[in-house]
């Protein structure tokens, strides 16, 4: 007669169902669909979907393009507090490299608001994690791996990367930066 | 005891089965998640 | 050899006698991985607590390390198999299948254990319960959930083998218990679970031996999530299956409908493993449609099957009240519930805390583009204590109480203290869990040393609200810790100082069970539901609003295409 017993009807399929409990799976059954509907429809109306562009790369390949990207376009040096990284302003529409590695992202980029860019994700040793605050964005980033993600900053300011992805002793101090102005218009 | 001429519905039969609820349990999820993923992976273009 | 059975005279149930002295074994190697665990908790949050900041940062990720794995494998793991045994061998009135491998498995998952165990707290074996590549730890540390994993799938065929058993011997009539059911759910994902483990865990422990010379950091991550969240599928299930138990024990429940809950197990079995992709969704190369379809378990429907034992447990509870007269109104069934009575407190508030907690912030987090905004933060572990913690360990702590008498046949000992304990741990996990969401909303980092970024040259300053709820983790935590460590006390001092309760009848034949015959007509109309539906409707609220105020949030956004 319970739980911890076998069904005392034989035959347990055919009987008939609560009609409360009926209409509840109904319900659920409904917002259930809806719920997955809602990620199928935020992908063609909605301004927020991760990217999968990923390209198989290697952390040489990977370092050199970062490096041509900083050679082209920085357009000075970062503070003190800043580690001195290059300050790299790259135009609308490029691509640009940002690398993860033991315990820094490098370099700091200067994007401009309401402008595309091509955002390139990888780590140079163990995983990290991207962690845009105070947007609160979180990527999983690879080694290995070039994720390519199109991010257009909606606001300007001053913004940080914190890395989220456990990454040894020194994780707690890995955060980078990345700065993004009004722009000419 | 009850009466054993009414037949046992077929999803109760599925039901009543250990083995096949097992080998369902273990097709489904490898197929959908670990076979699928992992040929997402390997089918990752190669960066120039 | 010859098999003895004992009639427990408190619960009326039949033990068989090694299948009892295994599952005594399991439940008290799973107290001893709570307590080492529990131990750790204490120094995690007492390091992220920001205004104490206990440990240094190696101690704090080795401690954290071991505070993973002691929980969501070893601990829980153990109890789990105890469960098993329990529902087969004892809910079937049957003998044990393979006793003697039922210790070969047992001592294969101690030695694991304790060789996981020995390799983190020798250093340099800091990799997290993850241990994700190319970061590596000692090989020792692989093969110990190697092992451990072995012997747990072990149990899993025992407990097949025992439902053969039962059958062949006919100790039962018809379909097997829905519990047992719920134990079987369990032991499928199980196996998925530690199938999947073996296939990148062996790998990884040829590779810190130097076997092989690179394991790919997103193959290891999309396979190791079969291992790491299915292994907390099996603790959905099981717990599940421990609430239609409790609710059979304490109020004599019977399932609404044993085709309805059936076939949700049954929707579990299929598509709970799925859920693993939860772990990849802000991940590079995995496509969209392999996101969506495995992050909603096709189409959501372990959420529906989730949210029909969620109404179908307080309903069975119900109908068993209002059967015993208590009618009045939508809740009196709910307000004349024994509320002090520790095992069903413990059940009711791991159902509350596990949907409204877990459950709604799981299928939110769940979202495919949703989960950007929570990805690796402090959010993820509020999920995950708010489920593993309030739902699984809640119910089975719950369950020890019933166990001690009937299994351990021991009386316990402060029962005062047992009918306090489900509100002060269960409620200060609530709190817990929510603070940590509260915090990774705000984008507070998971597995962090700290907060305030000493030592980074660019530190990023959280804002006050952010130190608050970090702040208020550390309280409840510690008020959680601290009262699980006194339920740890209490239920140890009942097996070794706890009055010896009479053993009852043993014997060397199974009694076979007699159902009583189906009571015609009457049983076909059980009173109605109106309180649970109620309660239903009240979630159902909850979710919505929640669910989409993060849209909200994620429509505020950077574009990202």
């Amino acid at each position: 007669m319970s739980a911890i017993l076998p069904p005392s009807e034989r035959i347990w399929w055919n009987q008939p169902i609560d009609k409360l409990e009926f209409t509840w799976i109904a319900i659920a059954l409904v917002w259930s669909l809806a719920m997955f509907v809602m990620m199928i429809w935020w992908h063609i109306y909605g301004n927020q979907n991760l990217a999968n562009e990923t390209y198989k790369t290697t952390k040489e390949m990977y370092a050199a393009k970062a490096q041509a990207v900083v050679d082209q376009y920085t357009v000075r040096t970062g503070t003190e507090a800043e580690k001195q990284f290059p300050i790299v302003k790259p135009p609308a529409g490029s691509d640009i490299y940002m690398i993860g590695r033991l315990w820094d992202w490098w370099p700091i980029y200067e994007l401009e608001q309401g402008k595309t860019y091509k955002l390139h994700l990888s780590a140079m040793d163990y995983m990290h994690g991207f962690s845009l605050q105070p947007q609160n964005i979180n990527i999983q980033v690879h080694p290995n791996y070039d994720h390519v993600i199109k991010i257009t900053p909606n606001q300007a300011g001053v913004y940080s990367i914190v890395c989220n992805e456990y990454c040894g002793i020194g994780h707690h101090t890995m955060v980078g930066r990345m700065y993004v102005t009004k722009g000419g218009e | 005891m009850a009466d054993k001429e009414e037949r046992v519905p077929v999803m109760q039969q599925v039901l009543d089965n250990p083995f096949l609820l097992l080998f369902l349990g273990i097709t489904i999820p490898t197929v959908l998640y670990v076979l699928w993923g992992v040929m997402e992976i390997a089918n990752i273009p190669v960066a120039h | 050899m010859t098999t003895t059975y004992r009639i427990c005279p408190r619960s009326g149930l039949q033990f068989d006698k090694d299948a009892e002295k295994l599952m005594r074994w399991h439940a008290v190697a799973g107290v001893l991985a709570l307590l080492l665990g529990g131990i750790m908790a204490l120094g995690v949050i007492l390091t992220r607590w920001p205004a104490v900041k206990l440990l240094e940062a190696d101690v704090f990720y080795m401690w954290l390390t071991a505070h993973g794995i002691n929980m969501l494998i070893f601990w829980i793991i153990f109890f789990e198999m105890a469960v098993l045994l329990f529902a087969s061998s004892t809910l079937l009135r049957c003998r044990m299948a393979t006793p003697k491998l039922g210790w070969v498995s047992f001592w294969l998952m101690a030695i694991g254990a304790i060789m996981t165990n020995v390799a983190i707290f020798s250093g340099e074996s800091s990799v997290m319960f993850t241990s994700y590549v190319p970061m590596q730890a000692k090989w020792h540390f692989y093969l110990g959930i190697i092992l451990f994993a072995v012997g747990a799938l072990i149990t899993c065929f025992i407990f097949l083998g025992t439902l053969v058993v039962a059958k062949a011997e006919k100790t039962y009539e018809g379909s097997i218990p829905l519990v047992t059911f719920g134990a079987l759910t369990a032991c499928i994902i199980a196996i998925f679970t530690i199938a999947s483990g073996a296939v990148i865990l062996i790998p990884t422990f040829l590779w810190s031996l130097g076997y092989i010379r690179e394991i790919d950091s997103l193959m290891y991550r999309t396979v190791w999530w079969a291992l790491g969240h299915s292994s907390q599928q099996i603790n959905v299930s099981a717990h599940v299956a421990i609430w239609y138990a409790i609710a059979a024990i304490v109020f004599g429940a019977k399932p609404m409908s044993e085709k309805v809950s059936r076939t949700a197990y049954f929707l579990y079995i299929l598509f709970l493993q799925l859920a693993s992709a939860h772990h990849l969704l802000s991940d590079p190369g995995l496509g969209s449609e392999w996101k969506v379809v495995n992050t909603s378990y096709f189409m959501y429907f372990a959420v529906l099957a989730s949210m029909i034992h969620g109404m179908t447990v307080p309903g069975a509870i119900e109908q068993a009240q209002r059967l015993k007269g208590y009618n009045k109104g939508l809740f009196e069934w709910l307000r004349k519930a024994p509320w002090g009575n520790p095992a069903f407190s413990a059940m009711f508030l791991s159902l509350i805390g596990f949907g409204f907690l877990g459950g709604i912030s799981g299928v939110m987090m769940g979202a495919e583009q949703l989960n950007m905004l929570i990805h690796n933060t402090i959010y993820v572990p509020g999920h995950f204590h708010a489920t593993v913690v309030i739902g699984t360990t809640l119910a089975f702590m719950g369950l020890t109480y019933f166990l001690v008498p009937v299994l351990f046949k021991r009386e316990l000992l402060f029962p005062g203290y047992a009918k306090m304990f489900p509100y002060l741990f269960g409620l200060s996990m609530y709190m817990v869990a929510l603070v940590m969401m509260g915090a990774g909303t705000l984008g507070v980092s998971r597995r962090h040393w700290d907060m305030a970024f000493a030592g980074a040259p660019m530190a990023y300053e959280w804002p006050g609200a952010a130190y608050l709820m970090m702040g208020l983790t550390g309280i409840f935590g510690v008020i959680a810790c601290v009262s699980a460590g006194l339920w740890i006390l209490q239920i140890v001092f009942s097996l070794l100082f706890g009055k010896k309760l009479e053993e009852g009848e043993t014997r060397s034949t199974p009694i076979p069970l007699t159902l009583p015959a189906p009571t015609p007509g009457g049983a076909a109309h059980p009173p109605a539901t109106p309180g649970t539906m109620v309660l239903a409707l009240i979630f159902l609220t909850a979710f919505i609003l929640y669910y989409f105020v993060n849209w909200k949030y994620l429509s505020s956004l950077w574009g990202m295409a």
